[in-house]
């Protein structure tokens, strides 16, 4: 892949093992995480709806885009197919939770768990291929589940779609969007923290040694198959919990949210926010949720100039993602994270950076 | 069981399934010579054909002029994505190539619903008065007929060029080894260039005769991903493979279509009955029918 998951500047030693395998790099990086999460608390109640709508919206994207860079970015797998399971999740907790009666909190977890039985069965074929194969065998998953999803209707409420309530704890019902900001937040820190301490296990070591050669990881005594459909599986939970999150947020679940434009969107965030970075992930989220903002307001200085613009906003925010995909990988193929390394590492050295 | 229809789909199968192998064949062209996977194939198809119709109805052209126009066009536009977009990501990692080409695909996507509209439309009659004729108490629309003779004429073409000619020749080397192909005086990035326009013009000409026979749409471009079951089918890299997976997927899909009509009527079997067989063949044979199985050294 050509790329250091992790540089670091020369002259950042670390001197034990206990060092090298920490959660965080380093104090001061532990305690800026602290604080942003400290921030995000204190600072929600006071932020407009609008924005509480986007970041929860990065909240929920940004965690698929995790499981997903765990699939893609960490091992190496390609898949089209990341919209469907997110589908998947959605549909598993609205079902769960309306028809079984498990508490919203505990169902949205447990659609976790059954969109990664999923994503086991789709994953242990794809174990023996890779590359484009599997690119495109996860495409063909893509269509039998949106498919499945169409016509089940017992599951998914078929064309009409199914319900979600908002979740409750103890009778108190997070039905606006700040209460729901909280319950987002706190699966966003879960899942970062679960899939940082991922990478630093064994497990995780494994993974990126399937990736960068997979032969040579075989021979060092990686299982292959295990852990090609181990990183499915992983990727799926995410996608589902995130689905979950998604659909007892709009309350309402259809079959149309997730097609394979939602599919290639997470794609496009990986690849902004830099592939198999756990904090890339989110910040690549965030890029592609503001973009589509961003265009909508240059569309609207654009339209005033020149009247015929205003007919193609639409079309110009679907542009817009696809020309940041293309661009990105053209110019800084390893995303957004790896400029804010080059930043902080210019900071680090101050005076004598370039 | 009702034989008659079932002739009459089989037949429809095999003409759009010939039109799937000229797509496919475009597809496996670039894989094969540049190991690109082209997620926008389905976006080339529509554009010809919106290009062409723009020209016929818009600017009063004759057909065969605007036909002629919108192929050098076609031929330009693959140039231009191969050397601006293609050309700077030349042995980055197989996700980087797939992605920019799909970012390709939205991009273009959205360009032409918002130049062209999304409204179907179709062209002013072509081969004179729509017709039929019957063949053997069937009823064939003339232009299904003119849109396989067009096919087998592409298929010939590429054959001939592969087989007889210096260009097609060096792109078979420059596909076997880029090297080796450099090494005896190929400029490989001529040919890289020379691999796409083909491919575009190609997908240009079948986007045309679709736009014909089933009016000009965006959503023409589904069968840009129609063609990954024919080609996977047919093994990635096989020419050959290409045209007998296309016309395979075509005949599955009317046969689905039949059996789904006839006994099963869950509806919509035909869209995705492909995808299965996609995934039971990747299972059973990776490589397809014709394609060559890689063997990896360390």
């Amino acid at each position: 892949m050509g790329h250091v998951p992790n540089p670091r500047p020369s002259g950042d030693f670390r001197s034990t093992y206990a060092d090298d395998n920490s959660l965080f790099p380093t104090r001061p990086a532990f305690y800026a995480m602290v604080a942003m999460v400290i921030a995000a608390i204190v600072i929600a109640p006071f932020l407009s709806e609008q924005l509480l709508f986007i970041l929860i919206s990065i909240g929920i994207y940004g965690i698929a885009a995790l499981g997903l860079n765990v699939l893609v970015g960490v091992t190496g797998q390609i898949s089209l197919g990341h919209s469907a399971f997110f589908g998947f999740g959605a549909f598993s907790s609205a079902y769960l939770s309306t028809n079984t009666g498990i508490p919203v909190l505990i169902a949205m977890p447990l659609a976790g768990l059954m969109t990664t039985a999923v994503g086991l069965i789709f994953g242990l074929p794809a174990a023996r291929i890779k590359g484009l194969y599997l690119a495109i065998a996860t495409l063909a998953s893509q269509f039998i589940l949106e498919d499945f999803f169409a016509r089940a209707e017992w599951f998914t409420g078929g064309v009409y779609g199914s319900l979600a309530d908002r979740p409750s704890l103890f009778g108190f019902i997070l039905n606006t969007d700040l209460r729901y900001f909280y319950l987002v937040l706190f699966w966003t820190v879960v899942s970062y923290v679960a899939v940082s301490n991922l990478l630093r296990s064994r497990d995780g070591r494994a993974l990126v040694a399937v990736r960068d050669h997979y032969l040579s990881a075989e021979i060092m005594g990686v299982n292959l198959t295990k852990y090609r459909v181990l990183s499915f599986g992983i990727s799926s939970f995410f996608a589902g919990l995130g689905g979950a999150l998604y659909a007892h947020y709009l309350e309402y679940v259809s079959v149309e949210g997730f097609t394979i434009i939602l599919s290639i969107s997470f794609l496009a965030m990986i690849i902004i926010g830099g592939l198999g970075s756990v904090a890339g992930s989110i910040l690549g989220a965030a890029f592609i949720m503001v973009l589509p903002l961003v265009m909508e307001t240059v569309a609207s200085w654009a339209a005033d100039i020149f009247p015929a613009m205003d007919a193609g906003k639409a079309y110009i925010k679907q542009m817009s993602i696809g020309a940041a995909i293309i661009l990105f990988l053209i110019f800084e193929p390893e995303g957004l994270i790896h400029r804010w390394r080059l930043m902080r590492a210019s900071w680090k050295l101050f005076p004598f950076s370039t | 069981m009702n034989t008659e229809l079932l002739f009459q789909l089989l037949v429809n199968g095999l003409i759009v399934g010939m039109l799937y192998g000229v797509v496919a064949m475009c597809f496996v062209l670039i894989y094969k010579s540049t190991q690109v996977v082209n997620f926008a194939q389905g976006e080339f198809l529509v554009l010809g054909a919106w290009v062409c119709l723009a020209l016929v109805v818009d600017a009063g052209l004759p057909f065969f002029l605007a036909f002629l126009f919108s192929l050098v066009f076609m031929t330009l536009f693959g140039i231009v994505v191969q050397t601006v977009i293609l050309r700077p990501l030349i042995g980055e990692p197989i996700i980087s190539v797939i992605m920019v080409t799909i970012g390709l695909s939205i991009f273009m996507q959205a360009l032409m619903n918002w130049i062209f509209g999304n409204n179907a439309e179709s062209f002013p009659p072509v081969f004179g008065e729509v017709g039929f004729v019957t063949i053997g108490g069937l009823n064939v629309e003339i232009a299904y007929l003119m849109s396989l003779f067009l096919s087998l004429i592409i298929m010939g073409a590429f054959f001939y060029f592969f087989k007889y000619t210096r260009h097609g020749l060096a792109m078979r080397a420059t596909a076997f080894n880029q090297q080796v192909a450099a090494s005896l005086g190929i400029s490989v990035k001529q040919t890289f260039a020379m691999a796409w326009a083909i491919s575009a013009l190609v997908s240009g000409v079948a986007g045309v005769v679709m736009g014909i026979v089933s009016g000009v749409s965006n959503s023409l471009a589904v069968v840009g991903i129609k063609v990954f079951p024919a080609v996977i089918v047919g093994g990635l890299d096989s020419i050959v493979g290409a045209v007998v997976g296309g016309v395979i997927i075509g005949l599955l899909e009317n046969f689905a279509e039949f059996i789904d009509g006839q006994y099963l009527q869950v509806g919509n079997l035909y869209t995705v009955a492909p995808f299965y067989v996609l995934i039971l063949i990747l299972m059973i044979k990776p490589y397809g029918l014709f394609g060559t199985k890689d063997i990896e050294r360390i």
